[in-house]
């Protein structure tokens, strides 16, 4: 392995780490604008122009706050919580692939900081993990609300990663791959998966909402039954942690929807800018078109957030398992029959 | 018509447990719905009043911070009568009264006024009865168009004659105005 190589990966992961990290920043500004915007009111505006500086003002809030511990026998497994959900909601963007290869310096540069060929498996494994984060973080609390919030957290996580798991196979049957850059790759144009599978589509938005905790399943941390679910003993940047995770987590979901559904870097035009203008701008323009596409995933999540109120426990099981799941199966079939229909043919004599 | 179909209002509605057929059942329709409604919000104007840089604007009959008016010639109305003190519900005023001497005929309208006239803002509950009450035109809640700013402690509350009494450039001011007009 030479220098360069490690140099241009080493560039690439504090590129998108940052990028990460920035966008889980701008995520919470964005959340409350959004939020204030659908209730007719105009949201944090003092803090810089349009309130844009006022992340930076929460977070040195939330540095500056006092380090509570609760009195918990498990200290060690509390500070290991909130470290958890944060190294995993990092991680997943690994294999994401922000563009196609740029031509820079006379070498190819992937945009991506590793092209796995299992990247939709190393993702599930990824945000299963993630639930431990919450679940020992709610068990080390001591405390039962967080207990409860955790246990809700952890249980509803299982249940929709098998829906998940479930539509995404209807789509990896068409696509033939787990990679991510080659199912982008696949829908150069405008052949988008959404328009093949959009039931597959449907159940995966509804799981990536359940995964990430977001209205109208955040029953892990509902206040009114709750209080604060399984972050209520967690201060200062603990609690950040636990905050920020969520953010990126929806930032991470988000790409991953607009890169399997969405076309990713793929935008209509891209073989004649290719052509016209050069790779390397044309790369450009798809890290653009992958951006716009995930904050419109990003504001649809808090559209939702504030549109639709939350289920009841029972409802979400009863969604998850006796719905999304016979569905996603279903789903399955009908894209083996339309896959396998020359053959089917072949064999019912026609 | 019977008395259960009558509706005042005009909005009664005659509640239905009907079936949900199998597209209202998925709610799909609805959330989509719900979501058309939320983003209308999200272009209508704002009704946010940005509070420093704007103020929003008082009704004429607000009743804000007191105010002891002078007369055309900038001489205090207030002539220590009590009557207002008396009015007063919640017992906020209290005043002590003094005889004007020669020298002061530029000060004070009446030959007696007073010397000490507080009012406690916390007792207060801007009722305007004193202002009614007044038989001398001197105590109003309606022209200072001001809120009782925000304090510390409790002393700083009792407002004395300097923070009562109306400014002399804006008494010369009025009575400018009413020359002109």
């Amino acid at each position: 392995m030479d220098s360069t190589f490690i140099i241009e990966k080493s560039v690439v992961i504090l590129v998108v780490f940052a990028f990460t990290m920035l966008m889980a920043m701008y995520s919470t500004w964005a959340e409350r604008k959004v939020a204030a915007y659908l209730q007719d009111r105009v949201g944090p505006n003092r803090a810089g122009w349009g309130g844009l500086l006022q992340p930076l003002a929460d977070g040195l809030k939330l540095f500056s706050k006092e380090e509570f511990e609760p009195n918990t026998p498990n200290r060690f497994l509390f500070f290991t919580g909130p470290a958890i959900a944060m190294s995993t909601a990092l991680i997943t963007s690994a294999v994401i692939p922000w563009g196609d290869r740029f031509h820079l310096f006379g070498r190819d540069i992937l945009l991506q900081a590793t092209d796995i060929d299992v990247a939709m498996l190393y993702i599930f494994g990824v945000l299963s993990i993630g639930v431990y984060g919450i679940m020992i973080g709610g068990w080390a609390s001591n405390n039962k609300f967080s207990l409860i919030g955790a246990i809700r957290a952890a249980s509803q996580m299982v249940s929709y990663e098998v829906a998940m798991g479930l539509s995404i196979i209807a789509l990896l049957m068409m696509t033939g791959t787990l990679s991510l850059r080659e199912i982008s790759a696949q829908q150069a144009g405008m052949n988008w998966n959404v328009f093949y599978q959009p039931l597959s589509f449907l159940i995966f938005l509804i799981c990536a909402f359940a995964e990430t905790n977001r209205t109208p399943f955040d029953l892990a941390e509902c206040e009114t039954e709750l209080i604060g679910g399984y972050h209520t003993e967690y201060s200062s940047m603990k609690m950040g942690f636990y905050l920020f995770a969520e953010y990126a987590n929806m930032f991470i979901s988000s790409t991953i929807l607009a890169v399997l559904f969405f076309g990713g870097y793929n935008y209509p035009g891209m073989s004649w800018v290719v052509e016209h203008w050069g790779v390397n701008i044309a790369n450009v323009f798809g890290i653009g078109a992958l951006f716009i596409k995930l904050c419109g995933f990003i504001f649809f999540y808090m559209w939702v957030r504030w549109t639709i109120p939350r289920f009841r426990y029972d409802q979400l099981m009863h969604l998850g398992w006796r719905i999304l799941i016979p569905l996603s199966i279903f789903n399955i079939i009908i894209t083996g029959i339309v896959l396998l229909r020359v053959e089917i043919m072949a064999y019912l004599g026609f | 018509m019977s008395i259960q179909e009558i509706s005042l209002s005009g909005r009664k509605k005659v509640v239905s447990n009907k079936e949900m057929t199998f597209f209202e059942s998925m709610y799909l329709i609805a959330i989509v719905k719900g979501l058309l409604i939320t983003i209308k919000h999200f272009f209508r104007k704002k009704a946010t009043i940005h509070y420093p840089e704007q103020v929003r604007e008082f009704s004429p009959v607000y009743r804000g911070q007191h105010m002891l008016k002078r007369d055309e010639q900038g001489r205090e109305n207030c002539t220590a009568c009590g009557l207002c003190a008396l009015s007063c519900p919640a017992e906020a005023i209290t005043m002590k009264a003094e005889e004007r001497k020669p020298d002061e005929k530029h000060l004070y309208r009446e030959e007696k006024y007073a010397s000490i006239y507080e009012i406690n803002m916390l007792r207060c509950i801007f009722c305007g009865l004193c202002e009614e009450a007044c038989p001398k035109d001197a105590i109003y809640l309606t022209i200072s168009k001001e809120l009782v700013p925000a304090n510390y402690t409790r002393e700083d509350f009792i407002f004395g004659k300097d923070k009562l009494v109306m400014p002399l450039d804006i008494a010369m001011k009025n009575a400018q105005l009413k020359n002109a007009n």
